[in-house]
């Protein structure tokens, strides 16, 4: 209390003064000692699926991406390899930094915002809608690109309001059951929750098939079966929640490889 | 339109048993669903699969609603002429999805 009165009463220096006071000091290194993919946490015959480049069933979106890269929209304007090329030479790594910041939109946005951007800014097209077949096919193409190159995203700049307000809602307790992020992804991990493995929640295999679903997904879907599974109630596909969130779970995932398309539970 | 992927080598010797592997993207609806309005979602599945080497049956599968979404169908297939390698899927209206894969047999050793 001394200390706000100080500051609240120090004129020359008011940036001093933060009333957010849930807002965490920015961490300098990783929350857990080892990182551990979601690979990891499936079963063998899950893990024999996903490294199956044939049999996995993700495979179906990333061929369907490629058809869409290469395929000009009707408004005239180039298709998407009319401006990026050979995707297995230019994208490769791509997938890695996002979410970012993005100038033009001056906001931080993830794979499927920007693909989205691109559509609507170079193709003159209508945004696809979040979560649809096609949407899913190209942010699968492009993150496959990357499949196996290390995850890093930029925190600082710009990107660092929403990388706080990310890791933020990490800890922050939600829903009627009251937990946060932390509490299954970092307190339990490896423990079983009812018939399923915790994982370290980490975000690289996204978008990813998930064997529940019968479908390929994006990170959102995941986050709102989260969500739902803590009785919350979800944010919309490609919320500013969610974006936030996905750079702080990036961050974290940061060294691991790009597993898309993985293949989960 | 259903999107097939096919795994089979392009060249084999007479006699070699070459690995088939097979995915096609479809819903596999079973019809016991119901939407979040209560509707029941009609059944929508691939009822028959079959692989014809030079136009003669060499594995055939029927399918039923217990399987799972993106049917993948794995099987074996000894070679022996070069011809053609024929993929049907039929679904449940008759309509045929066909790939067809172009295979060399080279003699045996």
């Amino acid at each position: 209390m001394i200390f706000c009165a100080l500051l609240a009463g120090c004129d020359k220096n008011p940036t001093v003064i933060d009333d957010s006071p849930s807002a965490p000091a920015p961490v300098a290194t990783a929350p857990l000692p080892e990182m551990l993919s979601g690979y990891h946490f499936q079963s063998a015959d899950t893990q024999a699926l996903q490294d199956d480049q044939f049999a996995n069933p993700g495979m179906l979106w990333v061929d369907r991406g490629e058809e869409l890269w290469t395929t000009a929209p009707q408004t005239g304007k180039p298709a998407c390899a009319g401006c990026h090329n050979d995707a297995a030479t230019d994208m490769a790594g791509v997938a890695a930094h996002f979410p970012k910041y993005n100038k033009s939109l001056d906001t931080v946005v993830n794979l499927e915002g920007q693909i989205n951007h691109c559509r609507v800014e170079h193709q003159q097209s209508s945004p696809l809608v979040y979560e649809s077949d096609d949407l899913l096919a190209l942010s699968a193409y492009v993150g496959y690109q990357s499949n196996g190159l290390p995850i890093e995203v930029a925190i600082d700049g710009p990107a660092a309001p929403a990388f706080a307000a990310g890791q933020a809602y990490f800890y922050t307790r939600r829903g009627q059951l009251n937990l946060a992020c932390n509490h299954c992804h970092e307190d339990n991990v490896g423990r079983m929750l009812r018939g399923d493995k915790l994982s370290q929640g980490q975000a690289g295999g996204y978008p990813a098939y998930r064997l529940e679903w019968q479908s390929i997904g994006s990170l959102h879907r995941r986050l709102r079966f989260c969500n739902v599974g803590v009785r919350a109630e979800p944010f919309a596909f490609g919320a500013t929640q969610y974006i936030e969130l996905e750079l702080y779970l990036k961050w974290r995932a940061q060294g691991l490889p790009v597993e898309t398309p993985a293949v989960r539970r | 339109m259903l999107k097939a992927r096919i795994s089979v080598p392009a060249r084999a010797r007479q006699g070699e048993i070459m690995a088939v592997k097979t995915l096609i993207s479809h819903p596999m609806e079973t019809g016991f669903r119901r939407n979040s309005l209560g509707q029941a979602i009609p059944r929508d599945i691939l009822t028959r699969f079959e692989c014809r080497y030079n136009e003669k049956p060499v594995f055939t599968a029927t399918l039923h609603p217990a399987v799972a979404a993106n049917p993948f169908i794995a099987f074996h297939v000894r070679a022996q002429d070069s011809g053609k390698l024929e993929f049907i899927w039929t679904d449940q209206d008759d309509q045929v999805t066909r790939v067809t894969r172009e295979l060399t047999v080279d003699p045996a050793a």
